[in-house]
């Protein structure tokens, strides 16, 4: 489910990340965020994941793996049970987005989630051409991309203001991993948000 | 089909303990023997040990075969040996059979010191944590303070947690495969209608061996080990004769294979130590001790854990070892869950399958020596 061709939310998320705290990766594929968290930051963490390769490599890399699915696999940890509840690249193939959300911030203190940006120019062209974009952060064609969810950083500012979500942190990227601070949703390929209850 | 043991010819050795073990139903056993195996070598430091715990009816013969029979290959040989998972030229294996067993070790079947005649059912009733004292006096005879790793299936997994609980500055690594942290109320009802086959067996009533019980004990556990797919599988509806015959003879398959089971294991199976194996099943609970917060039991381990189950288990289902990962998180304790597809049930765990050895092989590969 992960997609771990590009690894610049990664390098966000560490920055976010305090040494000693605890983190929950949701979706965490063979355990490299959790790894860099544990190398660079010195975080402990657990990682969600339901592919049995993906289980078997994140093993291999002596991380934390709890093969379960997502929607249902919050429900026994604790309410604030960890620092920061991570979700890479993973909400836009997420059907019950709310309910994830709410999960994630049951179960940690913050959620940190990052998402391709439809709104991103080069997809609005892709679309404004006639064809439904492929890109570095939206690497599948229409009929076998795993997204279910598709929507925009505007989308996603106006559900956290319908939820009643404070937004602490967002950054905003392009395809190649840079930093945009204007126009982002014009100029932005990946976001990555962090949020609190 | 002759199976091909991984680690070549074994030996079986015995090791006595003379100072008396206080159980926890309170009886003295003034001393007692276990049945043991080791594989591969045990390093200076001695640091790469890794226990076997076995389930209901295993034993010492983990893996590799006896010279004189070399057709008795160990329980668990598919991922002992050479390049398995438990790999055997990087770790020191050491099985045995537990207290109360029959293979060996004592039991039901050994001499009572005080009468000169065997236990039979004057044998105490011993329990996981019994074993964990004995297996320890066992670790202290080979030179191990501690084990780079305890192992074990189903009651086996059970025993590598409590070993955690119990001896926590004893274990790295506690490999927890199809178990579960308690029996459920059901669990308890299966292990009481085969206790009942057998006290109730005239046979047993009279002193005799209870061949009937022991069989109709066995073979409701088989059921309780497949999985509902894997008998539909392997069975279906299939008949022997291929029409009904209208009698109580075997005419399904299904039921020719519970009465070969529960013929095989009635003619070499004692009684005494099946009784005592359900019970120590049935008053494991580690989390009792803590009023029934298994994270509270779990806290002072100092493993690090990996736990399996499989998806067609349902005598300790994938949901039973979620409690025991749940309550590690809780801690904030360091686990690798997998949870694995298979149709075999709760027997999963002693099959070969690929994943699932690539898993505890990976896991394994992390554990260092």
């Amino acid at each position: 489910m992960t997609n771990t061709l590009g690894r610049a939310d990664f390098d966000v998320i560490a920055g976010w990340v305090q040494p000693g705290e605890t983190v929950l990766d949701l979706g965490c594929g063979d355990g490299a965020l959790l790894k860099l968290l544990a190398a660079e930051r010195g975080v402990r963490g657990w990682g969600i994941e339901i592919d049995p390769a993906n289980v078997l490599a994140a093993v291999a890399n002596g991380v934390n793996v709890i093969q379960s699915n997502l929607e249902g696999g919050l429900a026994g940890f604790e309410d604030g049970a960890f620092d920061h509840v991570v979700l890479s690249r993973t909400l836009q193939t997420v059907r019950h987005t709310q309910g994830i959300l709410a999960e994630m911030l049951r179960v940690g203190r913050d959620a940190v989630v990052s998402f391709p940006n439809f709104a991103y120019w080069k997809n609005r062209m892709a679309v404004m051409a006639g064809r439904m974009p492929v890109s570095e952060d939206l690497p599948f064609q229409w009929y076998d991309t795993p997204n279910v969810r598709f929507f925009t950083i505007d989308d996603f500012d106006a559900l956290c203001v319908e939820m009643g979500v404070t937004v602490r942190e967002r950054m905003v990227l392009d395809d190649k991993g840079r930093q945009i601070a204007e126009e982002q949703n014009f100029l932005g390929s990946l976001a990555v948000y962090r949020i609190r209850r | 089909m002759t199976k091909v043991s991984g680690i070549g010819a074994v030996e079986a050795k015995r090791e006595r303990f003379d100072e008396s073990l206080r159980l926890r139903s309170g009886v003295e056993l003034a001393g007692f023997e276990l049945a043991y195996e080791t594989y591969g070598t045990l390093n200076a430091a001695g640091s790469n040990a890794i226990l076997v715990c076995h389930a209901l009816s295993g034993h010492h013969h983990v893996a590799g075969h006896y010279a004189d029979n070399p057709k008795n290959v160990g329980w668990w040989d598919n991922i002992v040996g050479p390049g398995r998972p438990l790999d055997t030229d990087r770790f020191f294996i050491v099985g045995l059979n537990n207290l109360g067993g029959c293979h060996g070790s004592t039991g039901p079947a050994s001499v009572n010191p005080a009468t000169g005649k065997p236990w039979g059912r004057d044998f105490p009733i011993v329990t996981v944590e019994d074993w964990i004292d004995a297996q320890a006096r066992l670790a202290d005879r080979l030179g191990i303070d501690q084990w780079a790793a305890t192992i074990g299936g189903s009651l086996g997994g059970m025993q590598a947690m409590q070993w955690t609980i119990q001896y926590p500055e004893r274990v790295r690594h506690a490999l927890v495969i199809a178990a579960a942290p308690r029996l459920s109320a059901e669990n308890i009802a299966f292990n009481e209608v085969a206790r009942q086959a057998i006290l109730s067996d005239p046979d047993y009533e009279a002193g005799r061996r209870p061949v009937r019980g022991l069989r109709l004990a066995r073979m409701l556990g088989h059921i309780t080990y497949l999985s509902d797919d894997q008998m539909a599988d392997k069975f279906g509806r299939r008949l022997r004769h291929g029409e009904f015959r209208y009698g109580f003879d075997v005419e399904f398959e299904v039921e020719s294979y519970l009465r070969y089971q529960g013929d095989k294991f009635a003619g070499w199976f004692d009684a005494d130590t099946y009784l005592r194996m359900t019970k120590a099943l049935d008053y494991f609970d580690p989390a009792a001790a803590c009023g029934g917060d298994l994270a509270a039991a779990l806290a002072q381990a100092k493993a690090k854990f990996f736990v399996a189950s499989f998806s067609t288990d349902w005598r300790f289902s994938p949901a039973r070892s979620r409690e025991i990962v749940n309550a590690l998180v809780k801690n904030r304790q360091d686990v690798a869950y997998a949870e694995i597809e298979s149709q075999h049930g709760h027997d999963s765990f002693l099959m070969e399958d690929a994943h699932y050895h690539a898993v505890v092989a990976a896991y394994l590969k992390g554990v260092k020596t």
